[in-house]
């Protein structure tokens, strides 16, 4: 079996499962934001509110529309923020100490390799990187996870990504997930899991990873994992509440397709508005001019993001065209890039320092772009009107040609600036 | 569980921000979805259709954001079944929980043309295009997906099973 099925298997109680399997799951975790889990609460007060069978695996992140964008949103928080004080949550985060979901879940030690998590939130597939099997669901099917701590699963078939070779400079997680989707396409993996494995991924650290596993989604991947190793052990150390399960896929474990990557060629990647998928190396990408530069999200607003934007950004200024909007994923990442200077560095810069929140990613709220603007952005997804307006245009990519474009003003591959 | 209706098409990769944007996550208001359901597309798209439409879509339909506002969206809108070359995995369940049938079908976009009338029996197990006089095979259905949608959907389901957990 694969780390996949092996950690479905022990979940449903049975001693192996095979990919097409329908099988029923006792979950580790459950998270819900607050948009996925007021809906849930509301779905569930349709119902008359059943009893909680779990109430301290449910992890309750208001992230979306917070700091509350208006009246509305407010009153979506303030329906989680209640359920979790009557329902006794314990995981419930509130403003100040919570951060975005899948940046605060693997800082805080609530996810241990082994794991069977569902969230309702797409990206909840990012907790692969750390040997969890893990996956987004829709309000619905939170709602009844809520209640049971349980689900049911159609056991996914795998793809196995093979990388090799050593990284280039200016190159990371972010670039290696890019250029999957732009070769395997936005239903590459669709319905199936991705299997990252290969030299190139156990270099990596631990937030590069995440940064991969994030975006196993938009390649259509219910989850997608890695072999948890030595580096997130030590990663682990000190935070874990509860004690991991390191698996391996076996041997003769049965893969449905397999791809090789050489990893040494790989430029910086940019994926074109409007999809995730259609990926270019920046050079081709070069020149494009921007109205907004965003680093932050799920994806790349973790404390090695910010390094690597300060790194470029540090002595030099905005493009006087351009706004630089930054946000680091949670409060830890916020009080470590105070402490570190990476703060004074970006604001030197003309950079605006954004709270840890979902809101500009989605276009919920905050830098949101007016019709024909063009936007450079660290986030996962590009789709048409995803950060505004509808004839507005995202592009993607990673921290380091983030900061650099926001200097030039223009897409910008990092290299050129020395 | 039979559904006869109106043929709408859209192309590849339709993702849930397309089927409702981000801004109107706020609500969850079901009439208010419908309204800017597929606004992107084209301004008022859901006017046009009538209670029990049916949506065919190419590849992917469904892609990205796991927001079950996509399914209340388009339900509220009146579309009463999706026939897809293939569906978003998150989707594909939102739907399902929701009591919506969605339907993989190879070659979806290619079966129906928009204004053709359909009609899906999903308990024969079959697809026909009443304009083009043809039909088609439904895949296999899990029988777990089935119980939800004949159920009206999950949350149904579990209430069902809660009050009587033999059946």
């Amino acid at each position: 079996m694969t780390i996949s099925q092996k950690i479905l298997a022990t979940h449903a109680g049975l001693p192996a499962v095979k990919s097409g399997d329908i099988v029923s799951v006792k979950l580790d975790l459950i998270l819900g934001n607050d948009i996925s889990a007021s809906m849930a609460i509301e779905e569930l007060e349709k119902i008359g509110m059943p009893p909680l069978k779990a109430a301290e695996k449910i992890v309750l992140i208001p992230d979306h529309f917070t700091p509350n964008k208006d009246i509305t949103t407010a009153e979506q928080c303030r329906i989680l923020r209640e359920f979790a004080q009557k329902a006794g949550i314990k995981h419930y985060f509130e403003v100040g100490r919570a951060g975005i979901e899948h940046a605060l879940l693997p800082e805080a030690g609530l996810v241990v390799p082994g794991d069977l998590i569902i969230g309702g939130d797409s990206h909840t597939c990012t907790y692969g990187a750390l040997g969890a099997f893990s996956t987004g669901v829709g309000s619905t099917d939170l709602a009844a996870a809520m209640v049971l701590a349980e689900t049911w699963f159609r056991v996914p078939e795998t793809i196995k990504i093979n990388y090799q070779g050593a990284l280039g400079e200016w190159i990371g997680g972010k670039d290696l997930i890019l250029y999957t989707i732009g070769k395997i396409g936005t239903d590459g993996a669709l319905g199936k899991t991705i299997e990252f494995c290969g030299p190139a991924i156990r270099a990596l650290d631990v937030e590069n990873r995440l940064t991969m596993t994030n975006m196993a989604v938009e390649a259509g991947a219910v989850n997608g994992i890695m072999e948890p190793d030595s580096v997130v052990e030590s990663f682990l150390k000190g935070r874990g509440y509860r004690k991991g399960i390191y698996l391996k896929s076996d041997p003769d474990a049965t893969y449905e397709g397999d791809l090789e990557i050489d990893v040494s060629s790989i430029a910086p990647q940019v994926a074109m508005p409007p999809s995730p998928g259609n990926v270019v190396p920046v050079q081709e990408a070069s020149g494009i001019r921007l109205d907004q530069v965003f680093i932050g999200s799920c994806t790349n607003g973790r404390i090695g993001d910010l390094r690597v934007a300060a790194g470029i950004l540090k002595g030099k200024r905005t493009a006087s065209h351009v706004r630089l909007l930054i946000s680091p994923a949670t409060p830890e990442i916020y009080r470590q890039a105070l402490q570190e200077g990476l703060l004074k560095i970006f604001m030197e810069a003309d950079g605006v320092m954004l709270p840890p929140s979902c809101g500009v990613c989605f276009g919920g709220h905050l830098g949101i772009l007016a019709k024909g603007e063009f936007c450079l952005s660290t986030t996962n997804r590009n789709f048409t009107g995803r950060m505004g307006h509808p004839e507005s245009k995202v592009y993607l990519s990673s921290p380091a040609v983030a900061a650099a474009s926001a200097i030039r003003g223009e897409i910008t591959h990092p290299a050129s600036l020395a | 569980m039979i559904f006869r209706g109106k043929i709408w098409t859209l192309g590849d990769n339709i993702d849930t921000d397309t089927i409702i944007p981000g801004k109107y996550l706020g609500s969850t208001d079901p009439s208010l979805l419908a309204e800017h359901c597929l606004e992107a597309i084209e301004q008022g798209w859901t006017r046009k259709i009538s209670g029990d439409d049916i949506l065919v879509a190419g590849k992917n339909f469904g892609c990205g954001s796991s927001r079950e506002h996509a399914v209340v969206a388009l339900k509220a809108a009146g579309i009463s079944c999706i026939i897809a070359e293939s569906l978003g995995a998150i989707f594909f369940r939102n739907a399902i929980n929701l009591g919506l049938p969605v339907i993989e079908l190879e070659g979806a976009g290619d079966r129906f043309k928009e204004g053709d009338v359909a009609e899906v029996d999903m308990k024969s197990g079959e697809i026909r295009n009443i304009t083009s006089g043809k039909t088609y095979d439904l895949p296999s259905i899990a029988p777990i997906v089935l119980d939800i949608l004949e159920s009206g959907g999950l949350l149904s389901y579990i209430k069902k099973k809660m009050e009587r957990p033999n059946t």
